[in-house]
């Protein structure tokens, strides 16, 4: 018989569970669970500064490492300052579990001192949630949580723990189970048959991959059934990765500001197979014009996705590395040598455009200059902009887990948190994060727990000193009538960073800039990069909010 | 936070439709049933719920309209993880209509 506190019974549970880092914030309500944690001797924690960081940590090492992570956060505006980093998770599908404090289970409802009710408020935006009534309960709602946030389509859960709760004493005989994935849905071959029979009928067909493919480690088999069936393959922004970028049948990314070749070709073909992907807007379009002429398969683990935006001709609910394995033996060994010719003179005639790809000091320039700096071992992070179009359309990613960003939320303020847990997570890699100074704002106070740490992250910020993408949409889109998007102040980042205690290095000011840059790179450590972008540089080419991907405006 | 959501579409001209839905009997549940409708704006004309016999588990009937998002709406119920199950019956299910005194 094992006699604990609901506290130190967490403890324990999460060490079962294989954690081994937790990123978080203390606070009274939670305080009973810290004193249980201090004694922990297989779990670190990590102090963020602001609990929207530590959410983001949990998810950096989720995203890096595919498995689910932890973090903490007290009562009422502790619980609050999660909310972001939980939805952004719910979004991008991350598998997270948030452990917050709540005032004790007699004081609930009272408007007791930081009381907020985070279960109700996280309702939408979680896998699931928890309240905890007993600590007898926390046998059950810790293993679950973390199977809900693993099984199927992955996503985050919170557990809303009173304090009383924590401090209550448990009896039981046996520690649960540490929690694994439900088994994937059984396999539908006639689907899978049928797929099939249409990918060898196709005269045009595309593959479309999506983020799905990097949680179920399907990148392999996507990329051996492009090979086998001659399909060039476009990635959505949270697939960059799942194929080479360089790879002969790469389409590159689709969407808003894909390049124009990509959408033509989907424009063009007669089939689309989609593998855990969604049919965002951002990536479609409108979606009655996307790909018009073309039949569809989709591929999904979560069935609600399936006919959501577009009637799918073959629906299959499924992990999409198992369905990819059952379905590559079935389909036929294509060369399609007229279609991806088309392709190809498609590419040639509406290539990316990248001016400045030489000059390190320009956009796509410095893009270009740090990967030539790294290996790709090297994890990059980005917050959301400019800068992270920039980074999605000319960084050459070319593994899954390499690129992590923040795509269905769109959180500026992601990339520096996430670059920590990243490096907490993969201690061994460089971890870059591109980030735009109106981002960077929004997450700066974690340079001090980057500071503490000491980790390997490298911040490279484009600074306009401007909310560019606003600003660019406002040229655009608002008869140039830019309002409350350019800054009149303008802060000295190479002074804050030295406030923080981090190396800081100015492109701007610097001789050699790309000899300067890769040093800055190879230095282990903390450091940001500072370089000025041109306000006036845009992300092109770009579909404009609700048009049709083929009706793109420059590049 | 059930204000706080957009006008729901016109529904009425649309056929009812009765859902049985059996879920885990703990409090918060009808809260992430009703926020899922509300939240994406479609109507639940009617609503009903008490513990089965069995009572770690209460049945949930809800009277809605039959548009074209119904069936997404369906999948996502069903993605709810205390919902054990959903079925769907025709607006002549009795169970509402023998409410209806208590109504009028």
């Amino acid at each position: 018989m094992m006699q604990m506190t609901g506290a130190e019974l967490i403890v324990r549970l999460l060490e079962r569970q294989g954690i081994r880092t937790i990123a978080g914030i203390p606070g009274g309500a939670i305080l009973p669970l810290y004193d249980a944690l201090s004694g922990s001797e297989s779990i670190r924690h990590v102090l963020a500064r602001h609990e929207q960081g530590a959410g983001f940590m949990a998810q950096g090492m989720a995203r890096v490492s595919g498995r689910p992570e932890v973090c903490f956060a007290s009562s009422g505006p502790g619980a609050t300052n999660l909310v972001t980093a939980i939805a952004d998770a719910r979004l991008d599908s991350i598998p997270m579990v948030a452990i917050t404090g709540q005032v004790p289970l007699s004081m609930i409802g009272t408007d007791a001192f930081q009381e907020v009710d985070i279960y109700g408020m996280t309702v939408p935006i979680t896998k699931h949630n928890f309240l905890v009534r007993s600590a007898i309960e926390l046998l059950e709602v810790i293993p679950q949580a973390f199977h809900i946030a693993i099984s199927g389509r992955p996503g985050p859960v919170l557990v809303d723990v009173p304090k009383d709760v924590q401090n209550q004493m448990v009896c039981f005989e046996d520690f649960p189970e540490p929690a694994v994935s439900a088994a994937a849905p059984a396999l539908d071959m006639a689907a899978i048959e049928e797929a099939a029979r249409m990918i060898d009928a196709a005269e045009r067909p595309a593959l479309y991959l999506g983020g799905g493919v990097v949680h179920s480690g399907a990148a392999q088999q996507a990329v051996a059934l492009a090979e086998q069936a001659g399909l060039p393959t476009t990635m959505t922004l949270m697939a960059l990765g799942a194929m080479p970028i360089d790879h002969p049948l790469s389409i590159g990314m689709l969407g808003m500001h894909g390049a124009r070749y990509t959408n033509f070709v989907l424009e063009e073909s007669d089939l689309l197979i989609c593998v855990g992907a969604r049919f965002d807007d951002r990536a479609i379009g409108k979606a009655v014009q996307f790909c018009p002429k073309a039949k569809i398969i989709h591929i999904d683990i979560d069935p609600s996705e399936l006919h959501k935006i577009k009637a799918a001709h073959v629906a299959i609910n499924g992990d999409v590395a198992a369905v990819l394995e059952a379905l590559l033996p079935r389909v036929k060994v294509k060369l399609r040598k007229r279609w991806l010719s088309h392709v190809e003179s498609l590419k040639s005639r509406f290539p990316m455009q990248m001016p400045g790809r030489d000059d390190p000091r320009t956009h796509y320039g410095l893009v270009h200059a740090v990967a030539a700096a790294l290996d790709d071992e090297a994890v990059i992070t980005s917050d959301v902009g400019q800068h992270q179009m920039w980074v999605a359309q000319a960084f050459p990613f070319r593994r899954p887990r390499q690129w992590l960003t923040s795509g269905g939320l769109g959180t500026m303020g992601f990339g520096v948190p996430v670059a920590l847990g990243a490096a907490l997570a993969a201690p061994d890699r460089t971890v870059v994060c591109f980030t735009g100074d109106g981002s960077f704002k929004m997450n700066i106070q974690e340079l001090a727990t980057l500071a503490e740490e000491g980790l390997n992250v490298k911040i490279v910020l484009m600074n306009n000193n401007s909310l560019g993408l606003v600003y660019q949409q406002q040229s655009l889109f608002y008869g140039k009538r830019v309002f409350a998007s350019k800054y009149r102040g303008e802060p000295d980042f190479l002074k804050i960073a030295e406030g923080f205690g981090i190396a800081a290095v100015d492109l701007d000011a610097a001789a050699n800039p790309r000899a300067t840059l890769a040093q800055a790179l190879q230095t282990p450590g903390p450091c940001l990069i500072h370089v000025s972008i041109n306000r006036e540089e845009f992300v092109f080419p770009m579909v404009p909010p609700g048009a049709a991907n083929t009706e793109m405006i420059g590049g | 936070m059930i204000e706080q959501v957009a006008e729901p579409l016109q529904q009425s001209g649309f056929a009812k439709v009765v859902l049985e839905l059996e879920v885990n009997n703990h409090p918060g549940v009808m809260s992430h049933i009703c926020n899922l409708f509300a939240r994406r704006a479609f109507n639940v004309e009617g609503i009903l719920c008490m513990p089965m016999s069995d009572t770690s588990k209460s049945r949930i009937w809800l009277l809605v309209f039959d548009d074209q998002r119904l069936e997404q709406m369906v999948l996502q119920v069903e993605k709810l993880v205390d919902v054990l199950s959903v079925r769907r019956h025709g607006a002549e299910h009795e169970v509402f209509d023998r409410l209806e005194r208590f109504f009028h």
